[in-house]
């Protein structure tokens, strides 16, 4: 049975003991070439704890309005593949549906990406990565869930390592339906999308910020071994 | 020789005409290259949204000098190469800050981005952008010989160091151009201009499948806009280079368009129709096949 905590809640729920962080990311001391020894503190010193900050528009509306129609015709998805669904976003790409004429192209990297589309189921062992790619995307971004999988869990509502709903753990702007959806529900989704980023409504990441707390305990219900950083900017 | 005040707003003019001309273009390009595959592609703006949403992302984190700087010197090679070259033969105007030697800085200013671009993505730390640096300093400093040969071949055949000098000799039809008058300099050239505009068969520096993006993996926002915006500049300062050297210059704008989409899709037809090399190949294609012939260029003049 999956837990989390409702928003405004205390954790009530039995804490968990904690393990011992992995040999590599406990803190060590080194010698360097020239006899110094100095302390390396591996999730200190790889990685910024400052916490996410909640970045307001701009102040003038018309110029907030004209970024948000930028950002709407030019979303940048990562392309993580994190379930099934990641093989209906091919044919995206490809002449038959072609993504790229609504100004939708595929980025490599979190750091340029603005659309985090979770395609699908997603265990607890891809959740971890999933939570520390959103972090690095930069803000505004957005996420898609993709299949009844990220909804309610689909047919892995039974499964001990499979979360059920993803907007406990990520601040959801849209959900699309189906199992697998097909690539024209997913270009209907994106154009959905589009439409929500125009009114202004695309504000995840400051969601994000404001509850931090909230989706921090509920990240860290399902993720154990939870030997990483509370946030990776 | 006079500094006129008046070349300043004729400069930023030429430049506003280059990004303008390079965001339609590329985005030409990119289309064309989307229609060989059977797609529609991106719309022909859709470059100035992207570079318009990425100045307006609201969160940049950095991570030290270098990263901040490497872009600027990135936009510095591609701005400053466009103004130190006359841009239309025979316009006072637009002619910019053209002098008698400029031939050797723009040869610096081609690969100063590429240093700049190394040191900013060498702080960012990350694995993938020092594999990406390595792959494409080896590749742009080999594909770096054959235009230097083919370049020191023009000078030693007009006897000068000066662009416009150069141009100057390929005036009167297009039979005096180097293109015919040193086939061999501007074959050399030709073969080292495929190496360095990022298409198919040498784009393994940013091989978005194996090193998702190569040295810009780190890159975002505004850093990455100003990238961008090198991009759209720094192919056309660079085919300005070729036209001026090989192909009798351009005497007005709409020659110097016509004549600039004509040297870009000499790359975007050999893009489109090869797949790509690894580095060592590519440096062995470049070692076998461009040297050779810029050697030649060299003892036949």
């Amino acid at each position: 049975m999956e837990a989390f905590v409702k928003p405004g809640e205390k954790n009530r729920l039995k804490e968990r003991p904690e393990r011992p962080a992995k040999e590599e990311l406990q803190p060590r001391v080194v010698t360097t070439p020239d006899g110094q020894e100095i302390t390396v503190e591996p999730l200190k010193d790889y990685y910024c704890e400052a916490p996410p900050k909640v970045h307001p528009p701009a102040y003038f509306k018309i110029v907030e309005d004209l970024f948000n129609w930028a950002r709407a015709e030019s979303i940048w998805i990562l392309g993580f593949g994190t379930g099934c669904g990641a093989i209906e976003m091919r044919p995206l790409m490809t002449p038959r549906f072609d993504a790229y004429r609504y100004g939708i192209q595929w980025r490599p990297t979190p750091r340029q990406a603005n659309l985090f589309v979770i395609s699908g189921y997603l265990s607890v062992k891809t959740l971890k990565r999933a939570i520390r790619s959103y972090e690095q995307m930069q803000n505004p971004k957005y996420v898609v869930g993709l299949g009844s999988c990220t909804i309610n869990g689909g047919m892995y509502w039974d499964s001990y390592n499979t979360i059920k709903r993803l907007d406990r753990y990520l601040p959801v702007d849209l959900y699309i339906t189906g199992c697998m959806p097909r690539p024209e529900a997913l270009l209907a989704g994106f154009l959905e999308l589009k439409k929500i980023i125009k009114a202004g409504k695309g504000e995840g990441a400051n969601r994000y910020a404001e509850n931090f707390a909230w989706y921090k305990a509920n990240q860290k219900q399902v993720i154990h071994d939870w030997d990483m950083p509370d946030y990776s900017w | 020789m006079t500094f006129e005040w008046m070349k300043i707003p004729f400069a930023l003019l030429t430049l506003f005409i280059v990004v303008n001309y390079g965001l339609l273009l590329t985005a030409l390009m990119q289309k064309i290259a989307a229609r060989v595959g059977g797609r529609h592609g991106i719309p022909i703006y859709q470059n100035y949204i992207d570079l318009l949403k990425n100045y307006a992302l609201r969160s940049a984190i950095t991570h030290g000098f270098m990263f901040y700087l490497g872009p600027v010197f990135r936009l510095t090679g591609g701005v400053g190469l466009l103004l130190f070259v006359p841009i239309i033969y025979g316009s006072p105007m637009f002619s910019n800050m053209s002098f008698a030697g400029d031939l050797i800085l723009a040869l610096y200013f081609i690969f100063f981005g590429s240093l700049g671009m190394a040191l900013g993505a060498g702080e960012s730390g990350h694995p993938y952008s020092a594999i990406g640096v390595t792959r494409g300093l080896s590749q742009v400093t080999m594909a770096e010989l054959p235009l230097a040969l083919a370049v020191f071949a023009v000078a030693v055949q007009y006897q000068t160091l000066s662009i416009t000098e150069i141009v100057a000799a390929q005036q009167g039809g297009f039979l005096h151009w180097t293109l015919f008058t040193n086939p061999l300099a501007v074959i050399a050239a030709m073969l080292s201009f495929l190496g360095s505009m990022m298409r198919p068969p040498f784009d393994v520096v940013l091989a978005p499948q194996e090193i998702p993006i190569g040295p810009p993996t780190e890159y975002h926002s505004a850093y990455l806009a100003l990238m961008q915006t090198n991009r759209v500049i720094f192919p056309i300062a660079k085919i300005v280079i070729f036209m001026n050297l090989f192909f009798g210059g351009a005497s007005n704008w709409p020659v110097f368009f016509v004549k600039v989409f004509a040297i870009y899709m000499v790359s975007v037809l050999v893009g489109v129709v090869f797949p790509r090399f690894r580095v060592e190949q590519s440096i062995r294609w470049f070692m076998v096949w461009a040297v050779p012939i810029g050697i030649a260029a060299i003892l036949i003049v």
